[in-house]
């Protein structure tokens, strides 16, 4: 921290060097890559900033309160007969009113901070700005990446660009970024420290993650912040964020095929890929069904599931009825494994016959499309300190930064499903 | 890596087969290491002929002193395993680098950091602030026992028989993988098929069972049982934390002991609370769970408040300042710690002005809390500190935990969360407040109250050495750990692929083994102190105390006192001393007195065996146990045979006895 410039490159420093540096605080921090608080995202290093304010906040209570106990402990002990004693001294109205209103004072601008810090840096709203001196400019497209937690990789689908890759991101610098993120099985989360914060991957439900990378660079690491089973730990990719031009010729690349290319990614791929393994090297795929993460996310990849959007859509005009009580495999994705029925679909016997064409009666196997969750950042915005952030409504009755509408719209449905 | 199916099924020993011996050597040799000390153990104990002392005296005893000590040794015993699975984590940590796997398996692995949380959790910070509470809150209210001295015992087997289960997972079959509070859909019977996580269910039902009825049978006490003239405003300041702790155990356990039901219909009987079948929310769990889990950090932190309260005041030979504001922050922070649980996952999904809410309530929580810090420090300003081994935790305590309660708010701004939730630095939050607030605290109280309960007075210089090694070992083991979550390390990692991140694993692991010393230095200072009470052996009130147990003698007799106390002030002991309140020394009553019983013992085996049949399948075993458990207690209630009377000589003859000891009121 004090020398940013000469800092020594970690991986070259001597153990020796770094166990003395580790033992000093600010040579602890400055040998270390401490990327929560520089990361290489806007977004992220805006969280970072609210670590850092906040704390400092706090120090203002907290060293006091430290230092006086160090100092009545030194002053009032035993020992010491010079010092005041007053075993019956046990109240003061004017000190309890201290006590209890400079805790309040902190904890009122902290909340404050909280609230608009919240707000601006909430992961389901757009990004206002690219960083601290260019807003998004209003034709801006965000580049769309739908991002499927699987046990134990993550598989990243480029709709636009109609490619896919597995334990690799690659990321366009400057772009605002609109991840989807979804899960196979189990609870992850998704988590890229030098982008942005992270945010649960759950099965049949859908997180939103809006965020932006501001500088270039080969070596960012991204994994599953959530526990999520035995290869928990090489859940981990390598994220790239390249220049616009870069990122148009890599995915063209993918695209074009090649060598190390796993080709086409459809459902029985998918299924074959979903199944677990661990330490997954980096596989980037040609092509992706266009329809494959609607499936996903409505858990109905495999033929003869039931869609859950379908299924709610039933539920919401009363259920299909005794019927729905005998046809139920095609809603179970756990319980009687996927490899199960995923064999007796290839080689279906009269029952499973049955079961399928009754499946296939309902449903057009169409996902639906998840509800549009996400929060129009006003395009303007600069900076936490509220900027940006129009009056209360009271004062100013035209908000353009929570449109109320939108807002109820936004915040009450967060996950698809509901 | 391997993946065991494990799929046998037989009506007499259900799924419990020979492939429920672990197939690890540090477990075969864990094994036989606990089967030897186990042996040697019982054959010293049937040397010594102690098995009828154990019964008698013991395990069938009602007495509340009694049974808190018990308490206290079960906490110490799960402590230690709870710091074996640790050390364990620390070793693992600090080697996975490089390429190398480490010396554990994911298995193996995933299984020790669940067990870990588990067991400190609810085996060992629960039974040691019951244990407190069960011990010090009769004496300091001036009363005979507890409200219900049998569910008393009862509810202790019942958690003793929960920890049982957890040990038994060590050696038979295997414990959950799916960290401590187990969230689905890892937890359902699709991704973790086997017994693990029905270990954790029937271990934390059972133990429930007991930690709730525990919380009725002293909020009960608390409000019937007080000493004439100590109304609430006089009640000691433990004894409010006390109250406050076991109306939070009655309201949040029964969500857990819900919440753990429909878990068990999941995998069981097919439900789908929290499956991803049939439209089941795991999210739902993740709520429901929280709901108890964030009251629960409270239930251990309030009676450890109290604890420093009663010492910052002893041993500063002051009143405690703010008495009443000390009272209404304990109360705030009850109410406060029902609207804050959605803190624990702020990161999956919810919107801004939700979020926004519950970050607020909880930093809103640091507001009596920072109260309370306040008024030890002025009932240290103006005071005579005499740095005992009690005080000296306190004060660790108080500079510990303003830092973990600062990194506690941190995590409670929504945005700092979405980069830190999950890494290590919320490990090192979270230990920093329960080790710094409840372990501490722990230390503190035995250090404090041992002269009460034993008569002699715990060694001092062995005292000291766990203290440094604790105080200072604990910030060499988190501190590390807080820098880790800056680089954006998470937890629950078995191997690491960036080597620059090792040096800090090293350094915590070198803090393990300093607190590793420490807890070896409290168990040499009981041991040594065991062996040198002649010379230590204390009278009633070694410290100069305040409220109503130093009073009495130390060890108290069983009925506690002789005749009730009258309370007219706060601190009831300082008031009669200041006054000279002469004590009784004639006229002594027999006194009604509850009898021991075995029946909370045998509830506690048929509980035992209970969950382990349910664990396994074994269906029969289930049926009978379940049969036995419900007939036994039918039975007990006909067990009119349940109380006796000390008579006025053997009292007279007690008080006679230890009229030498006590010092006089009026002193």
């Amino acid at each position: 921290m004090r020398h940013p410039d000469s800092r020594p490159n970690p991986r070259q420093t001597p153990v020796l060097a770094r166990v003395l540096a580790a033992l000093s605080l600010t040579g602890a921090l400055s040998a270390c890559n401490t990327v929560v608080l520089k990361p290489a995202g806007d977004v992220a290093q805006q969280q970072g900033d609210l670590v850092v304010m906040s704390t400092v906040l706090m120090l203002l209570i907290i060293v006091p309160v430290m230092a006086l106990t160090v100092f009545f402990a030194w002053k009032y002990r035993a020992s010491n007969k010079d010092a005041d004693y007053q075993p019956e001294w046990d109240h003061s109205t004017q000190l309890e009113l201290v006590i209890w209103a400079a805790p309040l004072l902190i904890i009122i601008c902290l909340g404050a901070l909280t609230w608009v810090g919240t707000h601006l840096l909430d992961p389901y709203r757009t990004i206002g700005r690219i960083d601290t001196k260019t807003a998004v400019a209003h034709d801006a497209k965000p580049l769309e990446i739908e991002v499927v937690a699987l046990d134990w990789k993550w598989l990243f689908i480029y709709p636009e660009q109609g490619i896919a890759t597995v334990n690799e991101l690659v990321v366009p610098a400057g772009r605002p970024l609109d991840f989807k993120i979804t899960a196979s099985s189990v609870m992850n989360s998704f988590y890229v420290p030098a982008m942005a914060g992270q945010i649960y991957a759950m099965p049949g439900m859908q997180t939103r993650l809006n965020a932006v990378m501001n500088k270039t660079g080969d070596d960012f690491v991204g994994f599953s912040a959530n526990y999520s089973g035995a290869g928990f730990s090489g859940m981990r990719f390598k994220t790239r964020s390249v220049t616009e031009a870069d990122f148009t010729k890599w995915a063209d690349g993918v695209k074009a095929g090649g060598q190390d290319n796993a080709g086409a990614l459809d459902a029985a791929t998918y299924l074959e890929l979903e199944k677990p393994s661990e330490n997954v090297p980096a596989a980037r795929y040609a092509s992706v069904s266009p329809d494959l993460y609607g499936k996903i996310l409505n858990m109905c990849v495999e033929p003869g599931k039931m869609c859950m959007s379908e299924m709610m859509a039933i539920d919401a005009r009363g259920g299909l009825g005794k019927a729905g009580i005998r046809n139920v495999s095609m809603l179970a994705y756990d319980k009687y494994g996927r490899a199960a029925s995923a064999a007796a679909n290839a080689n279906p016997d009269a029952a499973t016959r049955r079961e399928l064409a009754w499946v296939r009666a309902l449903c057009q196997q169409d996902p639906g499309a998840a509800p549009d969750n996400i929060v129009k950042a006003p395009a303007n915005l600069q900076s936490l300190s509220g900027a940006g952030l129009t009056a209360p409504q009271s004062i100013a009755p035209k908000s353009v930064a929570f449109d109320n509408g939108e807002e109820h719209a936004a915040h009450s449905p967060l996950i698809s499903r509901n | 890596m391997e993946s065991v199916v494990h799929n046998h099924w037989s009506p007499l020993l259900g799924r419990l087969w020979w492939d429920a011996i672990p197939q690890e050597p540090i477990v075969w040799a864990t094994f036989a290491a606990v089967a030897l000390g186990g042996i040697a153990l019982v054959a010293a104990l049937t040397y010594f002929k102690v098995w009828g002392y154990l019964w008698k005296e013991w395990f069938t005893s009602v007495d509340h002193k009694k049974i808190g000590i018990m308490y206290m040794v079960l906490g110490l015993i799960m402590f230690v395993r709870g710091f074996a699975d640790a050390v364990m984590m620390r070793l693992q940590q600090a080697w996975a680098f490089n390429g190398s796997e480490g010396y554990l398996n994911a298995h193996h692995f995933d299984q020790v950091f669940t067990a870990h949380g588990v067991i400190m959790i609810f085996f060992a910070a629960m039974p040691f602030v019951t244990g407190f509470m069960n011990y010090v809150v009769p004496l300091q209210i001036g009363a005979r026992d507890v409200s219900f001295p049998f569910l008393n015992n009862f509810s202790f087997w019942m958690t003793a028989s929960g920890a049982v289960l957890v040990m038994l997972s060590l050696f038979i079959g295997e414990f959950g993988q799916t960290g401590w509070l187990a969230y689905p859909p890892l937890s359902g019977i699709a991704y973790s098929p086997w017994v693990g996580v029905d270990y954790w269910i029937w271990a934390l039902q059972i133990a429930g069972v007991g930690t709730l009825l525990s919380g009725v049978n002293l909020i009960s006490t608390i409000v019937k049982m007080r000493a004439p003239g100590m109304d609430l405003m006089k009640m000691p300041i433990f004894t409010w934390t006390a109250l406050c702790t076991n109306i939070l155990i009655v309201a949040a356990f029964p969500v857990l002991t819900a919440v753990l039901c429909m878990l068990t219909a999941d995998r069981y009987l097919d439900f789908n609370f929290f499956t991803n079948d049939f439209g089941g929310s795991a999210m739902m769990y993740v709520n429901l769970i929280w709901i108890w889990g964030h009251p629960e950090v409270y239930i251990l932190i309030l009676p450890c408040f109290g604890i420093f309260s009663e010492v910052t005041s002893t041993f500063c030979g002051k009143r405690l300042f703010g008495y009443t504001s000390m009272v209404y922050a304990t109360m705030v922070i009850t109410i406060l710690s029902y609207i804050v649980w959605l803190h624990h996952f702020f990161t999956m999904g919810s919107g801004a002005s939700v979020n926004s809410f519950f970050g607020i309530t909880t930093m809103v929580i640091s507001i009596p809390t920072g109260a309370k810090l306040f008024n030890w420090l002025f009932t240290m300003y103006r005071g005579r500190i005499r740095f005992e081994l009690p005080m000296m935790w306190t004060i660790a305590f108080m500079l510990t935990f303003t830092v973990g309660g600062m990194t506690g708010v941190l995590l409670a701004v929504p945005p700092a969360d979405f980069v830190l939730h999950n890494s290590l630095f919320l490990i090192a939050h979270f230990h920093n407040v329960i080790i710094g607030g409840v372990v501490f605290g722990t230390f503190a109280g035995i250090n404090f109250w041992w002269p009460k309960a034993f008569g002699f007075k715990l060694h001092e210089g062995w005292g000291k050495l766990s203290f440094w090694c604790w105080a200072i070992g604990f910030w060499f083991a988190f501190m590390p750990l807080y820098v880790l979550g800056l680089m954006g390390v998470t937890r629950r990692m078995r191997v690491f692929d960036d080597p620059n991140l090792q040096i800090w694993f090293l350094i915590a692991a070198f803090g393990a083994a300093l607190i590793a010393v420490g807890i070896g230095a409290f168990i040499v200072q009981v041991g040594y102190s065991i062996w040198k009470r002649k010379e230590l052996a204390v009278d009633g009130d070694p410290w100069g105390g305040r409220t109503l147990e130093w009073s009495t003698t130390s060890p108290p007799p069983a009925y506690n006192f002789a005749f009730t106390p009258v309370v007219h002030e706060i601190d009831a002991w300082d008031d009669m001393k200041r006054c000279g309140a002469p004590r009784p020394t004639g006229n002594f009553q027999a006194i009604h007195m509850p009898k021991n019983t075995e029946a909370g013992i045998i509830l506690g085996g048929l509980a035992t065996a209970f969950g382990f049949a349910m664990i396994w399948h074994i269906w029969w075993l289930a049926g009978l146990t379940f049969a036995g458990m419900i007939g036994y207690a039918i039975f007990h209630t006909f067990n009119y045979n349940r109380d006796y009377f000390i008579p006025a000589d053997e009292v007279t003859a007690t008080e006679a006895a230890a009229l030498g000891q006590l010092a006089p009121a009026g002193a």
